[in-house]
């Protein structure tokens, strides 16, 4: 019973995971905005699942039915979703702008360069 | 979750990048089943399209292949594995998938349920929350996109020289000169988009829906005229002033409703007060803050994109003179 | 109109951000944005005379009863944060045309100012909600407004820092956002007087273990707590002069803000600290943040360098005043909260008046300072004195409060390590002097003037108040016990 109640978050938790090490283990600037934007997208699908009620449909009110999903996690993962791009699109306008800088977007390399002009 | 795996191992951006778009369309597709048809919207357009699209751009501009990393990650490793624990040793007393009687179905959500239409008279019960009980939200989430805009402004403009003295390159110059059927088939397109773009900003009380959903098709209804007819003409249709103009009106307008609601007796966003009839001025303030968000949503996207597009044609003119 | 006070403290910034814009004309920008506030100062201090007088005010926004709508709640701990940082913002605003002429190009003015009125209503915002979403979404506010006015450092290695704490910060702010998951899912409620009236019940669960977990690391991210401090130094190193000073006095406490009402109003006093071994945790790493980050400053070149490092080290301090756990320890850090904001607020404008000047803050370029920028130069060893905790300087206050509580908790270890961590202070202070005072002037610094009257100003200002509020400190102590106080449930 618990393996099938909560297998579906565990496999979002995998997914957060992935994300996340994308995010800290890889150097590339793009790939890191890539990983924090699929870190982001799991936990916005964990939210996702909370508000699901077995029976429900979605909340839009209907004559005859009286089992709707939860709406509130809805409308805080569509706040959430919009924070998210502007995140991608300000850290994507620095990777552009660090490339005109360092002429690189690695990260050992422009640690380098920082270190050499120390 | 192959997915996942697979941007982990692949160098080339531009692969990750698509398969990113593709882990943002299925995600949508499980909003879709999991009955969050409003957010599946958004992260379609979002997480698959505008997302998907600046990173292309960026790339363009960083190059597309990742260096391989020489160090062995095992601290990255050991980080993400105690977090994947405490996650999943939270995860153990939480209540079961889809139960309707876990804490989070309890409380606060029924009154949205049961008294949203009698109090505000809207049938989707995404909207309603969104834009009335926590209107709040809906309007720092307005200023966060907002805030974005500015930040990509200040990073990314350049000051631009007399058109005639910088030789502007499109976006596709190739296609600009010789795709004819592209060209026109877009033509037609374009205001057919603009068209549901203004169908969902108005919808969305009924359906699926609303404001930030409108404004951007509508800004990617401009930015797909910009890729076939050149940034040069379509900054002549829409210059940059006046975008970054309407994003701040958007953000005004928004908070002058607030405002309003505030001289008339209520409490700030308290849109009861706009109207004799509180049901009435509860759909008279829906209706104009989504107009507020969905004219700042789709200035702000344009002005990211006009940007980042503008930014590399700069880089380009700058490195054909030196190759002059 | 008084009743609608608390939302006006953030909404009146916010809604200037796109007027702004509007305006476009870079001086009357200026004006405007101090103006504005000016404005929000003075509804903080009217905010905090209401509160101190008849309790906590609640504000419902849209007419919605809480926990359905959002509500504002400001008590005696929001309302003095409040009043901090719209008072650091007013004065570092004086300051900034100058600064800004010298530092920026000219087609960024006025987004400069867009963006700090940006950061400024963010900061309100997160201080004055009581809704954790709420919070979630105004800290982005001021995160990502933050992180373009550090990209506007001249130096190139103002993006890799800005970059850095994006990724960091976005980190933070993730985590924040699934602990809020994990607590919504559980009570069902987003609000934080209904959270910490239903969080109990559940308070042996798993998930709420692991919740709270994610929302104090998330905070300590934002709050540069040693060892999650990396992104720091840089960031404030490299940022326009006036956004260090700006953000090194109100970021970080507002980190600081959500830590406390976190842990004491939301999870409770019992559930934090007996639960879980977190009196211990916090007391280890802020020592440790001290003792590392007062050494680091030791070796800085770059004297902002130096003075970030301090500030990693004070927050240390606050840390150490909050694992203690009781009154007297909230109050030596909410007071240190306040002492800090007013010395690195002026230490970081004399540094910026320093670069106005000389172009540099390496701490080679300070040589013979000490004769040709005389007030500034006065204004920086105060500072440091403060820093340092001399008697009749605010520093002096914060640190006695922290002895105190300390000693009360029989830490008397602890105590002697603080103690001597001050030595550290003096040394790193010291060299300053040292250049500045006792070294012949360098040839390229020669005929270098007196920072302009725009500088001094709000420097001098801030000076004042290091010292006033040192001698007289009823207003800010009597404050800073009341809110902690409330906190614990104690009846003033």
């Amino acid at each position: 019973m618990m393996l099938m109640g909560l297998y579906n978050y565990w496999i979002v938790v995998v997914l957060m995971m992935i994300g996340f090490y994308i995010v800290i283990a890889h150097g590339n600037l793009i790939k890191k905005i890539v990983g924090l934007t699929i870190f982001q997208t799991s936990v916005f699908i964990f939210y996702i699942s909370t508000a699901k009620v077995d029976g429900g449909t979605a909340p839009i009110l209907v004559e005859g039915i009286n089992q709707y999903s939860n709406p509130l996690p809805h409308v805080l993962i569509l706040t959430a979703i919009v924070v998210g791009i502007a995140t991608t699109a300000l850290g994507l306008a620095l990777a552009v702008r660090i490339k005109e800088a360092y002429g690189s977007i690695e990260e050992q390399e422009i640690q380098k360069k920082d270190n050499q002009s120390c | 979750m192959g997915i996942a795996v697979a941007i982990v191992r692949m160098k080339d951006l531009v692969a990750v990048i698509m398969l990113a778009g593709i882990y943002g369309l299925l995600s949508a597709s499980f909003f879709v089943a999991m009955d969050a048809v409003d957010v599946a919207f958004t992260e379609a357009s979002v997480g698959a399209g505008i997302s998907s699209l600046l990173m292309l751009v960026a790339i363009t501009m960083t190059g597309r292949s990742e260096h391989p990393t020489r160090h062995k990650p095992v601290l990255a490793l050991v980080v993400v594995v105690i977090t994947g624990a405490l996650l999943i040793y939270g995860t153990l007393d939480m209540p079961y998938f889809g139960s309707a009687d876990a804490p989070i179905h309890g409380h606060v959500a029924p009154r949205y349920i049961n008294d949203s239409m009698q109090e505000i008279g809207v049938p989707n019960i995404v909207t309603s929350v969104l834009a009335s009980y926590r209107a709040f939200d809906t309007f720092g989430e307005v200023v966060v996109i907002f805030t974005a805009g500015i930040g990509v402004l200040t990073l990314l403009s350049v000051v631009r020289l007399p058109e005639d003295v910088t030789k502007s390159y499109s976006l596709n110059d190739s296609m600009y000169e010789q795709q004819l059927i592209l060209r026109i088939v877009t033509k037609m397109l374009i205001p057919f988009i603009l068209l549901f773009a203004l169908y969902v900003q108005f919808h969305g009380e009924y359906g699926p829906g609303g404001g930030f959903q409108a404004g951007v098709i509508f800004a990617a209804a401009i930015i797909l005229y910009a890729m076939v007819f050149g940034l040069r003409t379509s900054r002549r249709v829409i210059n940059q002033p006046f975008i970054q103009l309407a994003a701040a009106m958007g953000v005004l307008f928004y908070g002058s409703i607030g405002l309003v609601s505030l001289l008339n007796g209520g409490n700030f966003l308290d849109y009861s007060v706009l109207n004799a009839d509180p049901i009435a001025g509860q759909h008279l303030g829906i209706l104009l803050i989504e107009l507020g968000v969905g004219c700042t949503v789709a200035s702000v996207m344009l002005i990211i994109f006009f940007n980042f597009a503008g930014r590399r044609e700069v880089q380009q003119n700058r490195r054909d003179k030196e190759t002059k | 109109m008084l009743a609608h006070l608390p939302i006006l403290q953030v909404i009146v910034p916010l809604l200037a951000a796109p007027l702004c814009l509007i305006l476009r004309r870079s001086s009357l920008v200026w004006l405007f944005s101090l103006i504005i506030s000016g404005i929000a100062f003075l509804i903080s201090i009217s905010l905090l005379q209401q509160i101190m007088a008849s309790g906590t005010i609640v504000y419902e926004l849209g007419g919605w009863d809480a926990p359905w709508g959002i509500e504002y709640r400001i008590d005696k701990l929001n309302a003095f944060v409040l009043l901090i940082i719209s008072a650091v913002s007013t004065v570092v605003l004086l300051a900034a045309q100058t600064s800004i002429e010298k530092e920026l190009p000219k087609d960024k003015h006025t987004l400069f100012y867009v963006l700090y009125l940006l950061s400024l209503s963010g900061m309100l915002g997160i201080v004055s909600s009581g809704d954790v979403f709420n919070v979630f979404v105004f800290l982005e506010i001021s995160s990502l407004s933050a992180y373009a006015l550090i990209a506007l450092g001249e130096d190139r290695r103002a993006l890799w820092a800005s970059f850095q704490y994006l990724i960091m910060g976005t980190i933070g702010a993730t985590f924040i956002l699934i602990g809020i998951g994990l607590m919504y899912q559980m009570t069902g409620t987003l609000n934080l007087d209904d959270l910490s009236r239903r969080l109990p019940e559940v308070a042996h669960t798993r998930t709420v273990f692991s919740a709270f977990a994610f929302v104090i690391v998330g905070i300590c991210l934002k709050l540069a707590l040693f060892p999650l401090h990396l992104w720091l130094p840089n960031a404030y190193a490299y940022a326009p002069s006036i956004v260090t000073a700006f953000l090194a006095a109100t970021a970080t406490k507002v980190a600081i803000y959500l830590l406390i009402r976190f842990t004491f109003s939301v999870f409770g006093l019992s559930f934090s600290f007996t639960t879980l071994p977190l009196q211990i945790l916090f007391m280890v790493l802020g020592l440790l943040g001290i003792f590392v980050a007062s050494t680091a400053a030791i070796y800085q070149k770059n004297v902002k360098h130096l003075f970030a490092y301090s500030s990693i080290a004070q927050i240390g301090y606050m840390i150490v005043g909050f694992s203690t756990s009781t009154v007297t320890g909230l109050t030596a850090t909410l007071l240190h909260v306040f002492n800090h904001a007013l010395m690195k607020s002026a230490l970081f404008l004399a540094l910026g008046a320093v670069m106005y000047r000389i172009g540099s803050v390496q701490l080679s370029q300070f040589q013979g300072l000490g004769r040709q920028m005389p007030f500034t130069m006065a204004a920086i060893v105060i500072g440091g004195l403060s820093l340092i905790g001399v008697p009749l300087t605010v520093g002096f206050v914060s640190k006695w409060y922290l002895l105190m509580a300390l000693v009360e908790n029989g830490w008397w270890l602890v105590a002697v390590l603080i103690l001597l961590s001050s030595l550290l202070t003096i040394i790193y202070v010291w060299r300053i002097f040292e250049v500045a005072y006792f070294k012949p002037p360098l040839l390229e610094t020669e005929g270098i003037k007196e920072a302009p009257i725009s500088f001094l100003i709000p420097i001098w200002i801030l000076v004042m108040a290091n010292i006033y509020f040192g001698i007289d400190t009823r207003l800010s102590v009597q404050v800073a016990q009341a809110a902690s106080q409330s906190l614990f449930g104690v009846a003033p």
